[in-house]
C-alpha cells in the first residue's frame, strides 16, 4: 500500500500507511509510548489510558493505541500535559494496586512496576484504595493463582480468554469501583470452564495472574537424599528458557539447560522428547488401527477423525465444550504422563530403584500440565505418575536462585534410558509438529517409504495459520496395509482454542471430513504455552518455531520409530504399541464435564 | 444585556395537534437532501447535552454506504435531575416515532429502536400500543419502517451512545473507542443515527413548520427551544419549554425561591453556577459572544442557602463512583479518589491544599477519560470546589 499520510510526531514529519494508529506510527519512528492494556496478540481496548498523547489543537488527549493517524496530525508524546496526565494515571493505578512489590511473584517482570520506575513515582499522593476493597486470592486451581488485589483491570486476560481461546472463563463483572475481572458467578478458577492453559498469565502485565509454583517443593525433594529425583524437559522449553536468562528469543539452549538441571541436583535429567517419540508409536498405531476398523471392519463404534491428546488445555476444553466427542480423542496420554508412568516402572526397574522413592518432576512450557499431573486417573504406576510440574519460568527462577551463570555453561547430554530423542519428538513443541511427526512414521510404516515431502519437512502443517490442512495420498502400501491403497489421508492442525472451536464446529456440522487432527490449546503450539517466558508476541513465537525446526534439522534421527531407546523399550518392557503394558501405562480415559 | 437573554416560554413539544400522519406522509415524499438541508438550516443541536448538530449527524449517516442502517432513539434518560424524555414519550410519542421514520427515510434505514431506560418499564405498554398504531399507518402508506423497544437495565453509562450499542448487542455496556463514530459504525457495526428523544421531537416541529420557525427562537449558536427539567429548591418544579439563550439570572427570577444559592446546570455531569455568576451565565451552547454559556441536557437543579455544597458534591461523586463503567483508569479510580479525597479533607485527614491536587486530577480525568462520563466529572467537581471551597473544608 502506498505510504500516503504525513503526520508529525514530536515535530518530526513521518510518512505512514493509512490506517496506522498513532502508537504504531510512533514505534515505527523510534518513539516509545508506554502501554498497559495494549497487546500485539489482542484487539485494541484503549482502557488503561497510559498511552495518551496530545494532538495539537485538541483539548483532550487521545489514546495512541486506539486512534488512527490522520493527514497533517501533529502529535506530541511528551508534552507537559501528556507527562502530567500519564503520571496521574500511573499514580491512580498504583493507588488501587496492592503494590507490595518485594513480596510479589512478578517482582522484576511487571509492566506496572516498570512504568512506576520510569516515571519515578516516589510518593503516595493519593489515598491508598487497597485497604477499602475486599480483594480475594483464588488459589483453588492447581495451575493458576488469581490475585485481584494486583489487577489493574486492563482486561488483557479477558480478551485473551475470549479472542485467542474462545473459552471466556474470565469476564468483567460489576461496574464503577466494584468492577472486577472474575468468572461465571464468581466461582473459583478450578470450578469453571477454565482450561488452565495459562494464556491469561502470559498476557497479564502484573502479578494478578500467575502460575501456582512448586519451586520450594522441588528444592525440598532435591535436598532429600533419600529421594531419587528425575526430571523431564518438554520440547518447547529448550527454545524458550534462554529468554529468561539473557538470550534472544529463538535461542536453542538444550545442552545448557541439561547442564543447569544437573547442577541443580536432579539425579537424572531425561527428555520428554523420548516419550514424544513413544507417543508417535502409540498414536500412529492407534490411528492406523482406527482406519482399519472403520474402512475394513466397518466398525461403527470407532470414531474418526481421531484427535490428538497431547495438550492438556485442549483435553479440558473438549471435556467441557464437546463432551459428546470424547471418543474421538486418542487414548494416548500426553508425553509428560507417559514419562511419569514409565519413570516409576520401567526406569525404576532398570535402575533398581524403589518407585516410592522416586520424585518425578517435569519442566513444561505449560500450566495445564500442572492440572493434568493432578488428575486422579494419572496414578497408573501405582504412585502419582508426575509429582511436580514446573513451568519454563519456574525453572529459570531455580537456575537464578542456584547462582548458575547460564551463559557460561558447557553443553551436556541427557541421561540414558529415557533421554534419547529424534527430530520428530522435538517438533512436538510447535503447532503442526505432532502431525508432522506422526505422518513421518505412519507413512513409512504403511508404505515402507519416506513421506513424499522434501527432506521430511511437511510444510503445509507448519506456520502460524490458525487452522492448517494437509492431505497425504497413500500409494503402493505394504501388503498388510493394502486396504489403505489410494486413500487420501486428510489431516488438520488447529492451535489456539478459538481455532479448535472452528474445527470442532465444522466436524459437528459435517462440513469437513478429516481422518486425523492435531489440536494444541496455545497459539503457536507448546512454544507459545502459558508457562513460557513473558512477554509473548507473534514475532517471538515465530522465532521460537524457527528454533524448533532448526533443532529438528540438526538431529541425526528425525523419525520417531528410529529412536533407539524407543526400540529398546518395546523390546525390553512394552512389547508392542497398543500392547497390554502400553494400555496399562500409556493410555487413559476422559471425563465429560459440565459447562457451568 | 441584550434582549436575547430574556426568558421566553415556547410551546412546541407538547402541543399535540394529532397531525403526525400528515407530517409523516408529507415528509417521506420529500428528498433526503431537502430534509437534511432543512435540518441544517434550523441549526438544531442535539438535546441530550452534547449538542452535536443534528442535520450533520443525519447527513453523515445518509452518506455512509451500507444496505443496513439503523435509527436509534436514546431514551435512556439517566442524568440526575432530568425527566423530560419520559414526558415526551408518554404525552407525544407519535412525534418521536414520526421523526424516527423520517430519519429512516433520510438515511436509508428500515429499522428503528427506542432504547428505553430500565426504570421506565411502565411506559412500555402504551408505547408499544403507539408503535402498533404507527406501523399500521406505515403499512397503509407503503413505508417500510419497523420500530422496536429495547429495554435498558439501569446502568447510567448505557446512555453514552457507544455503550448503548454494546448493550443492545448483548454485551457489557462499555463505551467504545472513537473513531469510528456511529454515523459509519454504530449498532451492529452499521451506520446509525442515534438521537435523544427530545431532539427527535424537535425535528418533528421543524418538519412540520419549517426550519425558520425553529431558527427564529433562541439566540445565535443556540437556536430553538428546549425542555428544562426544573427541580430542587423551587416553588414550581416541573418541565418547561423555554427558548435557549436566557440568562441564568432570569431563570432564577422565575423559578427560584428567593434564596437561591447556586444552580446545577446539566445534572451531575454539568456545572454548578454560584449566585454571583447568575447574570453572566447564559443557557445555551458554546460560542456566544458574551459571558459564559452552558450547554445542558435540560436538568436545572436549584439549591438554596440551607444546602451544603459538600453534601451535593459528595452525592454526585457517589453517583459517579458507582456508575462509572469501570473500564478506564481515570474514571474508575479517579472517581474513587475524588470522593475519598473530599471526605478526607472534610475530616481533616488531608489538608486544604489536597483540594488543589484533586482539581488537577479532575483536569486529568477531563483530558484522558475514554468517554463523556469520566470527562465530565470535572465539570461539577471543579465548579463546586472552586466556588465553595470553604464548604469543602469546614
Amino acid at each position: 500500500m502506498a505510504k500516503n499520510i504525513k503526520i508529525t510526531i514530536n515535530g518530526v514529519t513521518v510518512e505512514i500507511e493509512p490506517g496506522t494508529t498513532i502508537l504504531e506510527a510512533a514505534r515505527q519512528t523510534g518513539v516509545i509510548i508506554p502501554t498497559l492494556c495494549y497487546h500485539k496478540d489482542l484487539c485494541v481496548a484503549g482502557n488503561c489510558r497510559v498511552c495518551v498523547t496530545e494532538i495539537v489543537g485538541q483539548k483532550r488527549l487521545t489514546a495512541a493505541c486506539a486512534t488512527p493517524c490522520e493527514e497533517g496530525m501533529e502529535v506530541l508524546t511528551n508534552s507537559l500535559k501528556v507527562r502530567n496526565s500519564r503520571k496521574h494515571i500511573i499514580e491512580l493505578l498504583l493507588s488501587e494496586h496492592n503494590a507490595d512489590c518485594t513480596r510479589c511473584y512478578k517482582n522484576g517482570n511487571c509492566e506496572l512496576q516498570l512504568l512506576a520506575s520510569e516515571y519515578k513515582i516516589m510518593t503516595q499522593d493519593f489515598i491508598r484504595l487497597v485497604p477499602f476493597k475486599k480483594y480475594s486470592i483464588d488459589m483453588f486451581s492447581p495451575s493458576i493463582i488469581k490475585d485481584d488485589s494486583k489487577c489493574i483491570r486492563c482486561q488483557r486476560c479477558v480478551r485473551t480468554c475470549a479472542e485467542l481461546q474462545g473459552v471466556n472463563a474470565l469476564t468483567v463483572a460489576h461496574k464503577g469501583d466494584q468492577m472486577k475481572i472474575t468468572t461465571f458467578f464468581e466461582k473459583t478458577m478450578n470450578d469453571v470452564v477454565c482450561t488452565n492453559c495459562g494464556q491469561c498469565i502470559n498476557h497479564c502485565p502484573t502479578g494478578a495472574l500467575v502460575e501456582k509454583n512448586y519451586i520450594e517443593e522441588v528444592w525440598d525433594a532435591i535436598a532429600d537424599k533419600t529421594r531419587h529425583v528425575v526430571v523431564q524437559t518438554a520440547p518447547a522449553v529448550r527454545v524458550g528458557l534462554g529468554e529468561e536468562l539473557g538470550f534472544e528469543p529463538g535461542s536453542r539452549v538444550t545442552g545448557k539447560m541439561v547442564a543447569a538441571l544437573k547442577r541443580l541436583g536432579f539425579d537424572a535429567v531425561m527428555d520428554t522428547d523420548f516419550t514424544a517419540d513413544l507417543t508417535i508409536m502409540e498414536e500412529g498405531t492407534e490411528l492406523l488401527t482406527r482406519l482399519k476398523k472403520v474402512l475394513v471392519d466397518r466398525d461403527e463404534e470407532v470414531k474418526l477423525p481421531m484427535a490428538t491428546s497431547c495438550s492438556p488445555g485442549w483435553i479440558k476444553y473438549i471435556e467441557h465444550m464437546y463432551p459428546d466427542y470424547l471418543d474421538h480423542l486418542s487414548t494416548c496420554k500426553s508425553p509428560q504422563q507417559m514419562f511419569g508412568a514409565l519413570a516409576k516402572t520401567y526406569y525404576a526397574k532398570a535402575r533398581n530403584l524403589d518407585p516410592e522413592k522416586i520424585v518425578s518432576v517435569s519442566i513444561m512450557p505449560c500450566t495445564a500440565k500442572k492440572f493434568e499431573a493432578n488428575r486422579p486417573e494419572m496414578h497408573d504406576s501405582g504412585y502419582r505418575d508426575v509429582d511436580y510440574v514446573l513451568t519454563t519460568r519456574e525453572l529459570a527462577i531455580m537456575i537464578k536462585q542456584a547462582g548458575i551463570d547460564f551463559m557460561k555453561l558447557e553443553d551436556m547430554h541427557y541421561d540414558r534410558l529415557m533421554g534419547e530423542s529424534t527430530g520428530a519428538g522435538v517438533i512436538f513443541g510447535a503447532t503442526g509438529g505432532v502431525m508432522e511427526a506422526a505422518l513421518r512414521t505412519a507413512y513409512e510404516l504403511v508404505t515402507g517409504r519416506d513421506v513424499p515431502f522434501e527432506n521430511l519437512n511437511i510444510a503445509p502443517v507448519r506456520g502460524m495459520d490458525g487452522v492448517k490442512e494437509a492431505s497425504v495420498k497413500i500409494e503402493n502400501p505394504l501388503k498388510e496395509w493394502a486396504f489403505l491403497d489410494g486413500v487420501e489421508l486428510k489431516c488438520a492442525v488447529a492451535h489456539g482454542l478459538v481455532n479448535a472451536k472452528k474445527v470442532m464446529d465444522s466436524i459437528r456440522s459435517g462440513e469437513t471430513s478429516y481422518h486425523f487432527i492435531e489440536f494444541m490449546a496455545c497459539p503457536g503450539g507448546c512454544l507459545g504455552g502459558g508457562g513460557q517466558p513473558i512477554p509473548t508476541s507473534p514475532e517471538i513465537r515465530r522465532k521460537r518455531a524457527e528454533a524448533i525446526y532448526a533443532e529438528d534439522e540438526g538431529m541425526p534421527l528425525r523419525k520417531s520409530h528410529l529412536n533407539p531407546e524407543v526400540i529398546k523399550i518395546y523390546k525390553d518392557f512394552l512389547d508392542k504399541p497398543l500392547g497390554e503394558k502400553s494400555h496399562q501405562l500409556l493410555h487413559t480415559k476422559y471425563t465429560a464435564r459440565e459447562r457451568f | 444585556m441584550t434582549t436575547n437573554y430574556q426568558l421566553k416560554r415556547a410551546d412546541f413539544i407538547f402541543k399535540n395537534e394529532n397531525d403526525w400522519e400528515e407530517v409523516l406522509s408529507k415528509n417521506i415524499n420529500r428528498s433526503p437532501q431537502e430534509l437534511i438541508n432543512e435540518l441544517i438550516s434550523s441549526e438544531l443541536k442535539g438535546r441530550g447535552g452534547a449538542g452535536f448538530p443534528t442535520g450533520l449527524k443525519w447527513k453523515l449517516s445518509a452518506e455512509a454506504v451500507d444496505e443496513t442502517k439503523y435509527v436509534i432513539c436514546n431514551a435512556d434518560e439517566g442524568e440526575p435531575g432530568t425527566f423530560k424524555d419520559r414526558e415526551i414519550l408518554s404525552r407525544v410519542p407519535f412525534k418521536v416515532l414520526t421523526a424516527m421514520a423520517v430519519c429512516g427515510h433520510v438515511i436509508g434505514a428500515k429499522e428503528g429502536y427506542i432504547y428505553l431506560r430500565g426504570e421506565y418499564f411502565f411506559l412500555q405498554p402504551e408505547l408499544n400500543k403507539a408503535i402498533g398504531e404507527f406501523e399500521y399507518y406505515c403499512k397503509e402508506i407503503n413505508l417500510d419502517f419497523k420500530i422496536r423497544i429495547f429495554m435498558g437495565s439501569g446502568a447510567y453509562i448505557c446512555g453514552e451512545e457507544t455503550a448503548l450499542f454494546e448493550s443492545m448487542e448483548g454485551k457489557r455496556g462499555e463505551p467504545r473507542n472513537k473513531p469510528p463514530y456511529p454515523s459509519s459504525c454504530g449498532y451492529m457495526g452499521k451506520p446509525t443515527v442515534i438521537n435523544n428523544v427530545e431532539t427527535l421531537a424537535h425535528t418533528f416541529t421543524i418538519f412540520k413548520y419549517g426550519a425558520k420557525r425553529f431558527y427564529d427562537l433562541g439566540v445565535q449558536y443556540s437556536r430553538g427551544s428546549k425542555l428544562f427539567s426544573v427541580s430542587g429548591d423551587t416553588p414550581k418544579p416541573g418541565i418547561y419549554e423555554l427558548e435557549l439563550g436566557m440568562s441564568l439570572a432570569d431563570f432564577v427570577d422565575e423559578f427560584g425561591d428567593g434564596d437561591t444559592k447556586a444552580v446545577q446546570v446539566g445534572g451531575a455531569s454539568g456545572f454548578l453556577v454560584p449566585r454571583k455568576r447568575f447574570s453572566e451565565t447564559a443557557i445555551g451552547f458554546q460560542g456566544k459572544l458574551t459571558g459564559i454559556s452552558l450547554p445542558t441536557g435540560g436538568s436545572m437543579m436549584l439549591f438554596n442557602s440551607s444546602r451544603s455544597m459538600f453534601n451535593v458534591l459528595d452525592n454526585y461523586l457517589e453517583f459517579f463512583r458507582e456508575e462509572s463503567c469501570g473500564q478506564c483508569t481515570p474514571c474508575r479510580v479517579g472517581c474513587q479518589q475524588l470522593l475519598k479525597g473530599i471526605k478526607a479533607v472534610k475530616r481533616g485527614e488531608k489538608n486544604a491544599q489536597y483540594l488543589d491536587k484533586l482539581l488537577r486530577l479532575a483536569e486529568t480525568m477531563q483530558y484522558t477519560a475514554k468517554c463523556g462520563l469520566g470527562q465530565s466529572v470535572a465539570n461539577s467537581f471543579s465548579s463546586i470546589v472552586e466556588n465553595f471551597r470553604e464548604e469543602m473544608i469546614y
